[in-house]
């Protein structure tokens, strides 16, 4: 059990084909995910070899998901025509199903284009976009699972904690330190560093309280923009499970856009301090350090009896 | 990417809508002439830099730091004004509340007509990451500092959002404008400006335009008196005009070669060097150093699937640095295995023969390689197994050496 994505979730790669697709393409059917074939325009009919199994190529969205009825797509399309796969992704979704995921991993997309796209998903309401320039989303099975993106899979294991985060390589780290506590995870999902995403912290924390499976939450911010706060303000009121959080960037100088498109002090205003603050504020129990998140967690787990 | 105001504003003209007069000038002979050819008895002399507060911004010698003149713009009510003005600013430095104590050296100048100027006025275009739109900000209180509007009277801020399924829409350019006390020719004339002005910032993929001030003239025109362009550098790819706007000069050269080669740094003014793959982590990293009471020297993200080459050109943008008396490198290999990470270690510092101290913390795929690479080496290398220890070490290893 997990949220939005089930272990075997049928899943689709956009842009299968090409060398980012397919080398991912490969690492998921190795890690258990139910990958059922995939879309670039221009070569359908054609197969590609995943861990020596072939798997067909669709032109179309549209004939993919008709054809295998998907519950998700993953896109590594390039961030020039990345804006559009979304589209056509939830467009096809829509029409077909009236529901599905799509999970963005390009990173790049100009954020005009990101402006058009998430207006396009929100006019189709069953329609979910995680990311863009995000890691995926995961749902660790008893044996292998769901994993959409780039993430490792094999730092992962089955287990009740959600994770929520801006950062990559920061989320590996989250998933390590419950591990390092013998704590599995429910979901982790991948939100993205870019300043207009699809997906946003409230509605992940939503989704884990709801989730049975989930008992406790991670959440990983950074500077730029107000997410943070709005977030740690909604679950102030809305969210019973213990949720530990941080926020990367205390050190970063304002002004200076730090790797991830989004993450840039403005005004003065999204700086770690601040979003801390909130944080504690809603009583989010926070680590300043990304290798005391186990520990942090282990405490608020062992006050709310569930260790 | 930010552009100089004489940059904007050829932008602004070309979508229509109305700017001054005006000439860019590299010399004090091409600002002399300029103030000929535009027969206006009052110019504007402008310092073109990449930052704010110029008209209040301090000139200095670059030197010795003494005062040359207070303001970076200056009106200039004749010729000999302009020649004053122009010898004053070109060359020297300009301190202003954006640039910091190390102010930038001013090479172009922009030399601008006057204007009668019955109201200024604020107005800012920019993506809001709240509405995921782009959101149109203007205010009566033009040429103040938005920010202390903001705080002090945020209701003489108004805002339009717009929806990316309709566009800028009639009654949003009215109301925007009503709003402002407009009515008349001059309501029409902003209307029209803002419809120039929105599309140019959609055709160009701008991340912000602000004008400050947008002024209305006796004559009830609607003038960009001033103008802070920037561009959606993700958008790179489909402007080839870019590269002529790019003023490389404003920008730091390290930053620069470290964007050509696929990495992403920014220069801090600790001591400890950072390596670390992913953002959110690099950033973590800087903050847990200083944590354990070190300064970071760097942000340095060399991404996802770095190879041994980028490795080693991040050492060598990290060494370039004199005050880095130390290195942190961060790794959780996901894509990335640890095991090529710590060769490319290995090979950058026999390489550069490192000689400060080394922390390396490893973790995810292949780490047990990894680490194992690294204990085989004869090189002076520290290994940690978290985040905290590998920050631990350095601080207390550069500490020994002061």
């Amino acid at each position: 059990m997990a949220i939005w994505i089930e272990e075997d979730a049928k899943v689709l790669v956009q842009g299968i084909t090409g060398k980012q697709g397919m080398f991912h393409a490969d690492k998921m059917v190795e890690y258990g995910t139910n990958i059922v074939g995939g879309c670039t325009p221009g070569k359908g009919g054609q197969t590609v070899d995943l861990q020596g199994m072939d798997f067909p190529v669709w032109h179309s969205m549209t004939e993919a998901i008709t054809a295998t009825d998907a519950d998700a797509t993953v896109i590594y399309v390039p961030p020039p025509f990345a804006a559009e796969a979304i589209m056509e992704a939830a467009d096809a979704f829509d029409s077909i199903k009236g529901e599905g995921v799509i999970v963005c991993i390009t990173e790049g997309i100009p954020t005009l284009d990101m402006v058009k796209a998430v207006a396009y998903v929100n006019n189709r309401p069953g329609v979910r976009l995680i990311g863009p320039n995000c890691p995926g989303i995961i749902t660790p099975g008893d044996t292998g699972g769901a994993k959409i993106g780039i993430m490792p899979g094999h730092i992962h294991a089955k287990g009740r904690i959600g994770i929520v985060s801006k950062s990559g390589t920061l989320t590996y780290e989250a998933v390590a330190q419950t591990m390092s506590i013998d704590e599995g995870q429910s979901t982790c999902i991948g939100i993205g560093g870019d300043p207009v995403n699809g997906t946003g912290f409230i509605e992940c924390l939503a989704a884990f309280q709801k989730d049975p499976h989930t008992e406790a939450i991670i959440m990983i911010g950074e500077i730029g923009g107000n997410a943070e706060q709005e977030a740690a303000a909604w679950a102030a009121t809305n969210v019973t499970k213990p949720i530990v959080g941080f926020v990367a960037g205390a050190t970063a100088p304002p002004g200076k856009r730090m790797g991830h498109a989004g993450a840039i002090i403005s005004g003065g205003k999204g700086t770690a301090e601040e979003k801390f603050e909130a944080f504690r504020a809603a009583g989010i129990a926070c680590a300043m350090d990304p290798s005391e998140l186990g520990k942090v967690l282990l405490e608020s787990l062992k006050s709310a009896g569930l260790r | 990417m930010n552009i100089h105001e004489y940059q904007g504003k050829m932008l602004l003209r070309a979508a229509g809508v109305t700017v001054l007069e005006g000439v860019h000038c590299t010399t004090v002979e091409q600002a002399l002439s300029a103030y000929d050819k535009l027969g206006s008895k009052v110019v504007a002399v402008k310092s073109q830099i990449h930052a704010g507060g110029r008209g209040k911004g301090t000139v200095m010698n670059p030197a010795t730091r003494d005062v040359v003149m207070e303001g970076g713009v200056k009106i200039a009510f004749s010729r000999e004004e302009v020649n004053t003005y122009s010898s004053n600013i070109l060359g020297n430095l300009l301190v202003t509340i954006q640039t910091g104590d190390e102010g930038k050296i001013v090479k172009n100048l922009y030399i601008e007509a006057g204007c009668d100027i019955a109201h200024e006025y604020y107005l800012a275009l920019l993506v809001d990451r709240d509405n995921k739109s782009v959101l149109i900000m203007a205010s009566t209180e033009g040429g103040m500092d938005i920010e202390e509007v903001a705080e002090h009277t945020p209701e003489l801020i108004h805002k339009v959002i717009v929806d990316a399924n309709s566009g800028l829409l009639g009654f949003q350019k009215r109301d925007l404008g009503m709003a402002l006390g407009l009515s008349g020719a001059a309501l029409k004339s902003f209307g029209k400006m803002l419809s120039s002005m929105y599309t140019m910032f959609c055709n160009e993929d701008c991340a912000m335009v602000e004008i400050n001030p947008l002024v209305r003239t006796g004559a009830d025109e609607i003038v960009a008196l001033d103008a802070k362009v920037s561009f959606d550098e993700n958008a790179e790819f489909r402007h080839k005009n870019w590269d002529d706007l790019r003023d490389l000069s404003e920008e730091e050269d390290t930053e620069i070669r470290a964007k050509e080669t696929g990495l992403s740094y920014v220069k801090l003014d600790g001591n400890i060097g950072c390596l670390v793959n992913g953002a959110g982590l690099a950033m973590a990293t800087m903050d847990v150093i200083k944590l354990y009471g070190g300064e970071p020297a760097n942000f340095l993200d060399v991404g996802g699937g770095a190879d041994e080459e980028q490795v080693k050109t991040a050492f060598s943008i990290i060494l370039e640095d004199p005050n880095v008396k130390g290195i942190l490198v961060n790794i959780f290999g996901g894509i990335m295995r640890c095991d090529i990470i710590a060769r490319g270690v290995i090979a950058a510092t026999e390489a550069l023969s490192l000689q400060v101290p080394l922390v390396v913390r490893l973790a995810g795929t292949n780490v047990d390689e990894g680490k194992a690479i690294l204990a085989a080496s004869t090189l002076n290398i520290h290994a940690a197994d978290d985040l905290a220890e590998g920050a631990q070490k350095i601080v207390a290893l550069i500490g020994g050496e002061q």
